[in-house]
């Protein structure tokens, strides 16, 4: 943390949030969110060696649903907003590789 | 290639379809084969607004296989978002557990040719929701159904501790054993319910000095044979391709490869531009699990005997093959009905034969477990005493358990209704042996003069005594007797 | 404006249980108000006149029948559109949603509708919530109804100058950073942002998980405790919202008129310096009437406040990156032209789809939580965000309450900050720290400037305190007319 964030790194960070960015748009952001990013530097003036990080704000735990099965939203519905569908499923262009997961 | 050895190292991934009437995270039906797109609901279909809320079945049966593989439960544990982009996954992220999986630190036994078991250690077991599915339709477009969503599966990681793909084997059987034993998983493989992914590597020594060979990911396999024969393939090819190159494993040359099945070889998958930033982050729709001790022992009361120890206790304390302990132990009801059997009293390697001679036959063609054919364990074990005490024989002992099967009677109406019920009375039978024998003069004589002839002829006496009685002379009382008779 | 829209939803409500009013003339000046105003201020994405004619019409039915109808029998309400509905669209301010239909109403909806409210339609906000202006809408602009060359506020700036108009008597809205109280504040009418987890957030279009709420935005702090006895409570489909036994939901409205004794109030004198001096001046106003009505004043100190920014806009943004990843072309929403390959759906559909403001967020977000650089900046604003909320923590130990502007100006001139991000984020420092640490908080007009603009006084109560901090509010209420004004519009010809 400290350095600016650079073209780079905007590229690799817009490829990551699968945006595609315009060169002019690559050069605003790099300048806005190394703005940004400077003030942010503003948290290392606290020692927060022994702090525990808040996740969550409330002090709930073990939240749970019965395994009881409710019914669903049927097929026409499910594809109701889809931008393309063949039959159905969803349609999307020809995936090529195996999952990224 | 002198002087050249290898140790195969192998650690395992399997992931395992739970069996829980809904999914991890909203209440559609769990789903196979049914029309694409038909199960599901806002939630799994990552629309906008929508909250995860989790399954407290599917939760507990991950603790409770934890719990079956020897694992330490956490008593802290929450849930992270895994972030990748994929048409199967709607929200483009999975719910999955990151740094504090719900069971680490366990192992499991398995069964090695030699009789002795091996220890392999379990790293962790967690908790994710599956993905949908992309089919490739024809031409230049690929279809999504998103049936399967929010499925919820069981992450197990194992210790790179097996050194073989006949060890691997062994333990995704005994593994699929254990889950179904457990009640937590079907495990049926053509339901695509156990997925596996090994880490293969090599451990090369030549010349003195070791050498390791990159580690491999081997993805999606889903039968035991794909697995077995994936890594013995790989052994085989990452030797090759030792000796060829000499290429040894480094930071991040770990290397992902997939399985031809009709080529029987495993293919590397494209390389990805750059290693998978999957930015894990506690997930803020879902709030932490502590695993409190009332409710862990709770839990821990569904555990049961295991079928690894069963099966050993059933050679050991009833003096079965390790051979029929197994086929008793497949299936948890069938080794639970033996034991209700033996509970009701009998001989168990005389139980044990009916219920794996004709007891598992009959539910293979009926096609259900042998807990379902509607026997009542007194009778079996009825059945078996009568056995025992030589009231009938063990041939018709299997006749009678079909009857029962089909028309529900009791062993001995049975028995009787089918002259089946086999005499023991020695004076009875005396009485007969006599009138054979007086009308069998030959034989006698070949019997007596010991030869050739010996066998035949008692075997022939033994047979007309039986004959006589109709099928009803206990054949060991009538040897006996004719042994007495003829010296 | 129409006498009919002055009175409160409270009035309205009883008056139309007893009959003494109809829902459908209540209604009819609601849309009156919107042929007069609309044009001007452009608060509404979504109007539903011909639906909301009819409930009116089924509402004065089933009273004059005699039969039982809910606690909003007849009232009209406007809703963020960034809250699922199966009618009309659920857009988010955005082009990547503006032809989703959802297929379920969010449970605040829900609520409403099961309460017989007769909904107006659906108001206009920034892109995904994201904006303290409400400029950052990609579909609509929305002004100020005081000063129509000026911001109504954001992100809810449709569903607050909705309210100060008249076009509608209450109005939900949601809050992140601030996103009800500011615009409230800017507008002159009441915002309050309930305690983390005290309203479900199902159907809710996520933007910060662990911070978003829904809210109430009205003209009287009465008819915030009415919309509150209709929104709040436990729901099972929302993990994050709070049960019952934890803390019970309370009849909001019955004490409501009951000041509080020996009310004590916290001040932050260091951290108000930041703010303009006349809104300083209101506030000190506010704090006297206070003082005349008995409460005792102490000032603290919140030295961690000054971080909230900083924590705030890497937590939302985290979150915010992972909640928008689901937009992407394929099961719903925009998708782009003519994508050469699966990838274009993605990375075309959401540059295309995507405003820049929130493509800037995501590219912050996905930046903090990627690898190398998550210890650095997310776990570093989870722990900042602890002491931030031990400040609360600590103050609420020795008060009832705190009170703070609720933003540094009045509302700023259209385009004044849309280019410079930085400094628009500045200007949320009275609101941002309130959602971190989860507690609620009012905004109520305690003034105007000397141009005329609203000046939004607020207060802020330990978690699931909103019975205590509306009657709070309503002290000050009682003692002033700020609440009674309303804008003069200037109508298009």
């Amino acid at each position: 943390m400290g350095k600016k964030i650079d073209e780079a790194l905007v590229r690799k960070v817009a490829k990551l949030s699968r945006l595609e960015l315009t060169e002019a748009e690559i050069e605003e952001f790099t300048g806005q969110l190394s703005a940004i990013l400077d003030y942010m530097e503003k948290m290392n003036e606290l020692d927060t060696a022994d702090v525990q990080p808040l996740a969550h704000c409330l002090p709930i735990s073990n939240c749970f649903r019965e395994d009881c099965v409710k019914e669903s939203l049927g097929t026409e519905k499910t594809l109701a907003n889809a931008p393309q569908r063949e039959g159905e499923f969803f349609k999307v262009p020809k995936i090529l590789e195996e999952s990224s997961g | 290639m002198a002087d050249l050895q290898y140790k195969v190292i192998v650690g395992l991934e399997i992931h395992v379809q739970l069996c829980t009437k809904s999914k991890l995270f909203c209440g559609c039906a769990l789903s196979f084969g049914e029309a694409a797109n038909s199960r599901v609901c806002p939630v799994c279909l990552g629309m906008p607004g929508v909250l995860p809320v989790m399954n407290k079945q599917a939760y507990e049966y991950a603790v409770l296989t934890a719990l079956a593989l020897n694992c330490k439960i956490a008593e802290f544990t929450k849930w992270d978002r895994k972030s990748y982009y994929y048409p199967d996954l709607p929200k483009n992220y999975q719910i999955s557990q990151y740094d504090l999986p719900l069971g680490n630190n366990g192992f499991i036994e398995i069964p090695l040719k030699s009789g002795e078991t091996k220890k392999i250690r379990i790293r962790r077991v967690h908790l994710e929701e599956d993905a949908g599915k992309n089919l490739h339709s024809s031409g230049n477009f690929s279809q999504v159904d998103l049936n399967r969503t929010g499925t919820p599966l069981m992450e197990i990681v194992t210790e790179p501790d097996m050194n073989s793909a006949a060890e691997v084997r062994e333990l995704a059987v005994e593994l699929q054993r254990i889950v179904r034993y457990i009640g937590v998983s079907e495990a049926d493989m053509q339901k695509g319910h156990m997925r596996f992914e090994p880490n293969v590597n090599l451990i090369i020594t030549r010349g003195g000095t070791e050498f390791k060979t990159p580690i491999v990911e081997v993805k999606n396999l889903n039968s035991f044979r794909a697995l077995e024969k994936s890594i013995d393939y790989e052994i085989q090819r990452q030797l090759d391709e030792f000796l060829e190159t000499g290429r040894t494993m480094e930071m991040g040359n770990k290397t992902t490869r997939g399985w031809d099945d009709v080529n029987e070889a495993t293919v590397l998958q494209r390389e990805k531009e750059e290693a998978h930033d999957y930015r894990y982050f506690p997930d803020p729709d879902l709030v932490p699990v502590e695993m409190k001790g009332q409710w862990l022992e709770d839990i821990r009361c569904g555990l049961c005997e295991l079928p690894l120890k069963k099966q050993t206790r059933y050679v050991n304390e009833y003096k079965l093959s390790d051979y029929d302990a197994g086929v008793l132990t497949a299936e948890r009801s069938t080794a639970e009905f033996f034991e209700q059997v033996i509970a009701a009293g009998g001989e168990a390697r005389r139980i044990c034969n009916l219920l794996t001679q004709i007891g598992l036959k009959l539910a293979n063609d009926a096609g259900c477990g042998i807990a379902d054919l509607g026997l009542k364990a007194e009778s079996v074990s009825e059945l078996s005493k009568m056995i025992g005490d030589g009231k009938i024989s063990a041939s018709a002992g299997n006749t009678i358990f079909e009857e029962m099967v089909k028309t529900g009677k009791s062993p001995i109406i049975i028995a009787e209704e089918l002259a089946l019920v086999q005499t023991s009375d020695e004076s009875e039978l005396e009485a007969i042996v006599e009138q054979i024998l007086s009308e069998n003069q030959q034989a006698v004589c070949d019997v007596k003069s010991g030869g050739k002839k010996c066998k035949k002829a008692q075997s022939f006496l033994l047979g007309q005594v039986i004959q006589k009685t109709r099928g009803r002379a206990n054949p060991r009382v009538v040897s006996d007797i004719l042994s007495r008779k003829l010296g | 404006m129409d006498e009919l829209l002055n009175i409160s939803c409270k009035e309205l409500r009883d008056k139309i249980a007893a009959g003494e009013i109809k829902s459908t003339a209540a209604t009819e000046a609601v849309f009156g108000a919107i042929k007069k105003c609309e044009p001007t201020v452009g608060a509404y994405l979504q109007i539903f006149e011909g639906e909301a004619l009819a409930k009116a019409a089924e509402v004065d039915e089933k009273i004059s029948r005699g039969e039982a109808v809910g606690t909003l029998a007849g009232v009209p309400i406007a809703i963020k559109d960034n809250m699922c509905t199966t009618f009309g669209a659920t857009t988010c301010a955005s082009k990547i949603l503006e032809n989703f239909h959802s297929p379920y109403n969010a449970t605040a909806v829900g609520k409403l509708l099961s309460a017989d409210a007769v909904i107006v339609g659906k108001t206009n906000m920034d892109e995904f919530a994201m904006g303290s202006s409400t400029e950052t809408s990609a579909l609509k602009r929305t002004v100020n109804p005081w000063d129509v060359r000026r911001v109504p506020g954001g992100s809810s700036g449709g569903s607050a100058a909705a309210a100060a108009s008249g076009m509608c008597f209450a109005a939900l809205g949601s809050d992140t950073g601030g996103s009800i109280r500011q615009p409230a504040s800017f507008c002159g009418v009441v915002g309050l942002k309930p305690t983390y987890g005290r309203v479900s957030r199902y159907g809710l279009v996520a933007y910060g998980s662990s911070l978003d709420q829904i809210g109430p935005i009205t003209r009287t702090v009465s008819d915030c405790a009415l919309m509150m006895n209709v929104i709040a409570g436990y729901d099972p489909a929302d993990s994050t919202s709070v049960g019952e036994k934890a803390a019970p939901v309370c009849d909001y409205l019955e004490k409501i008129g009951q000041p509080i004794e020996k009310l004590k109030i916290a001040i932050v004198p260091q951290f108000n310096a930041g703010a303009d001096g006349q809104v300083r001046k209101a506030l000190n106003e506010a704090i006297n009437v206070y003082k005349n009505l008995g409460a005792e004043i102490i000032e603290v100190d919140m030295p961690y406040l000054d971080y909230a920014i900083a924590a705030y806009y890497v937590i939302a943004t985290a979150e915010a990156s992972s909640n928008l990843a689901r937009y992407d072309g394929v099961h719903y929403g925009y998708r782009t032209a003519e994508p050469k390959d699966y990838i274009e759906v993605y990375t075309k559909s959401r540059a295309e789809g995507f405003g820049k403001e929130v493509k800037r967020r995501i590219m912050l977000g996905t930046y903090a939580l990627s690898s190398g650089y998550y210890d650095a900046y997310y776990l570093k604003a989870l722990k900042v965000r602890n002491l931030i909320r031990s400040d609360f923590v600590r103050v609420f130990e020795r008060c009832d309450c705190i009170m703070m502007p609720v933003a540094p100006t009045t509302a700023f001139k259209i385009g004044e900050k849309i280019d410079d991000p930085l400094k628009m984020y500045l200007s949320d420092i009275y609101t941002i720290a309130v959602n971190l640490a989860g507690v609620p908080a009012i905004s109520i007009p305690c003034g105007f400037d000397e141009k005329g603009l609203p000046i939004g006084l607020q207060i802020i109560a330990p978690a699931f305190s909103e019975e205590k901090l509306l009657r709070i509010a309503r002290m000050y209420e009682a003692q002033t007319d700020w609440h009674k004004k309303r804008p003069v519009i200037e109508v298009k010809e």
